[in-house]
């Protein structure tokens, strides 16, 4: 890949302490973002998805910090920041998020106007009437039906959908260079989530934004995602093109979230699960995360962590399996099969 | 909104006239040998007796002492006092004493609210830092140490350190408050500081606080404009309610540094069957208390947009 990274996380570490222990969220991760890409990064509750996108916004709880590794951004490394102020030149202006929950990201006791406003006062520095201007046309852009009216009423005024609608509002009014969106979808019904993801879809390509998803619906990677990173225990295990993931996949872990679509499924027949638990993080993890989960793993894999093998230059996998030195390994059925289903 | 204030209006004042009328009846029902002072007992036989309960009105049957009772409250009149202050009105008694209660109750109050707050304000930006831990453990202290204990050590304080007067003193009132508004203010500064620092925490940790992180507000404006309002708004409705009721004084206070207040009044009416005066306080304690909560319910309302107090039951 020729093109030069937006944003570039090195081998961040990040860790938490709980109770006087240390408990190692993220592992030595890195991820290159691409200026205009839409990256997916899925993984399953735990894995560190949230943590490690939160700091590039330096969005840490109290407890968490960045120990390791570098985020460089428009020739700054961010993860060296410490104090809120510079954080302000990040947030918001420059990278922005979209959360889970619309029922309780809103401000209950404010006009939901008032709250874009804000949004824009802040970014824009734009004030008054013309902020309020500006707020309405944001809300009419996000596709709330008439925005005057709407602008004046109060959160518990809306529903879930509409909510997330306001909250995408607030956060591409800042006009930031990067949007977060943190399962924008998970807390809303089916029907909507198609609406919200195209109504990211729409702004993204109208503001210019590059848009990191962070989710476990494969599904919703499948429809909007260029880029797509799986995560594991606090590391990404495995990037590349939509395609590549969904039809070339090499990591075991991978395999296993994709074996696991439902869409996948044989009536009749069970669908397939990962048996065991994530590692405890406040262990230190040797070898492949995943092995113990494994049931094809290697002995390697209990021993040493795997580099990344290059399986395609815009695709690399974090496995054993990769090395030429390793026996052979076929990759699971279902993975043929949906290579099979695509062409066709 | 109109039609439900009504609503809740009426609503008060029959629960008022049922307190007062449970409260009359209740006092009728005593012997009415109560009536009189050891001193009146031996003295006086048993038709002369007769001949002054007769006179008060105190023979007649109860329904229609209560109808003279209601007839009176409408104009106001409580009658006069039969024991506490013999012949003088009863408001009369009781405005000399409420005003004493309101002034320091009044004062205690704005005292409490304006630190109280202040103090959970702090507690909750230094969240598990130091000033936090001061103020909690003042807030123990308060509460876990019984009252009177306290109120010795802010006398000892006051009469050797500050050498101000130890009891209460009608002629030198600037002073001799001093002592008995710490001691009423002590609780609820803790009271205030408590639930301040309570609800400023679960505000500053909801989801909205982190959205406007995001969109890049400082944390001093996020505390300012999303917090502040957000948390005082559970705060809010007991205030009123407290507000009315300092006219109720404080007894405990009130006898620790001998205030000539209400605090100790309804008691001592009560013990000398002083009827006249019970059923006034009765009225005014019942009276404010009702209106503090509704007025606390209006509070809430203008200040939570999602609250919505509609008549009828149907809408909530």
């Amino acid at each position: 890949m020729s093109r030069e990274p937006l944003l570039s996380a090195k081998d961040i570490e990040i860790q938490f302490t709980l109770r006087g222990k240390v408990l190692k969220a993220i592992r030595r991760c890195s991820l290159d973002l691409y200026e205009g890409e839409t990256l997916a990064i899925v993984g399953e509750s735990g894995s560190g998805k949230s943590v490690f996108t939160k700091s590039f916004l330096g969005m840490l709880d109290a407890n968490g910090s960045i120990t390791g590794g570098s985020i460089m951004y428009q020739g700054v490394d961010i993860a060296q920041y410490k104090t809120e102020k510079e954080w302000l030149g990040i947030r918001g202006k420059k990278i922005s998020m979209v959360m889970q929950d619309p029922m309780t990201s809103l401000n209950p006791l404010k006009k939901i106007g008032k709250q874009i406003e804000e949004s824009i006062n802040l970014n824009q520095g734009i004030k008054g009437e013309q902020a309020k201007k500006m707020a309405i046309e944001m809300m009419h852009k996000v596709g709330i039906i008439d925005p005057e009216r709407r602008a004046n009423q109060y959160p518990h005024e809306f529903s879930g959908g509409m909510r997330q609608r306001v909250v995408i509002a607030i956060a591409a009014a800042c006009r930031p260079q990067i949007l977060i969106c943190d399962e924008p979808t998970t807390a809303l019904d089916v029907t909507i989530q198609a609406q919200i993801l195209d109504l990211i879809r729409s702004l993204q390509k109208e503001l210019n934004m590059t848009v990191i998803y962070i989710t476990h619906d494969l599904g919703v990677v499948a429809n909007v995602a260029d880029r797509v990173a799986v995560m594991y225990a606090g590391q990404i295990v495995e990037y590349g093109n939509v395609d590549e993931i969904f039809y070339n996949a090499w990591h075991p872990y991978t395999w296993a979230l994709l074996s696991s679509l439902p869409q996948l499924g044989v009536k009749g027949e069970e669908l397939p699960t990962i048996d065991g638990t994530p590692p405890n993080l406040f262990n230190e993890v040797k070898g492949d995360a995943f092995a113990p989960r494994n049931k094809q793993a290697l002995a390697i894999d209990f021993e040493e962590e795997p580099p990344f093998f290059e399986v395609s230059p815009t695709h690399k996998a974090k496995t054993w399996y990769l090395d030429p030195r390793s026996p052979k390994i076929e990759q699971p059925k279902s993975i043929k099969m949906l290579r099979e289903k695509m062409k066709k | 909104m109109l039609k439900y204030t009504v609503r809740r209006l009426i609503e008060s004042l029959i629960m008022v006239l049922i307190i007062v009328s449970v409260t009359f009846v209740l006092m009728r029902m005593l012997p009415t040998d109560m009536y009189f002072t050891e001193e009146q007992m031996m003295k006086l036989n048993d038709q002369q007796k007769e001949e002054q309960l007769e006179a008060a009105g105190l023979l007649d049957p109860i329904p229609t002492q209560l109808f003279r009772f209601y007839r009176q409250l409408l104009h106001l009149d409580f009658g006069e006092s039969r024991r506490i202050q013999t012949g003088v009105p009863v408001l009369k008694v009781i405005e000399s004493k409420f005003t004493v209660s309101m002034r320091l109750g009044l004062i205690s109050m704005a005292i409490s609210l304006v630190i109280g707050v202040l103090l959970g304000l702090v507690q909750a930006q230094y969240k598990n830092k130091i000033p936090d831990h001061i103020g909690t453990v003042y807030t123990v202290f308060v509460n876990s140490v019984p009252s009177l204990v306290s109120y010795s050590l802010v006398l000892v304080f006051c009469a050797h350190v500050l050498s101000l007067p130890s009891l209460y003193s009608t002629r030198n009132v600037g002073k001799s408050s001093i002592p008995p508004l710490i001691c009423l203010s002590l609780a609820s500064i803790a009271h205030y500081a408590l639930w301040t620092r309570r609800y400023m925490v679960d505000e500053s940790t909801k989801d909205y606080i982190r959205l406007a992180r995001v969109k890049g507000m400082k944390s001093s404006d996020i505390m300012r404009k999303h917090v502040l309002k957000n948390a005082f708004v559970p705060l809010a409705q007991y205030i009123p309610a407290s507000l009315l009721l300092t006219v109720g004084g404080s007894m405990l206070v009130e006898r620790f540094f001998s205030v000539p207040g209400m605090g100790t009044l309804m008691i001592d009416a009560i013990n000398r069957y002083d009827t006249n005066v019970v059923q006034a306080c009765v009225f005014i304690y019942a009276g404010l208390g009702i209106l503090g909560v509704f007025l606390g319910d209006i509070l809430m309302m203008l200040l939570d947009p999602r609250i919505k107090l509609v008549g009828g039951g149907s809408g909530r």
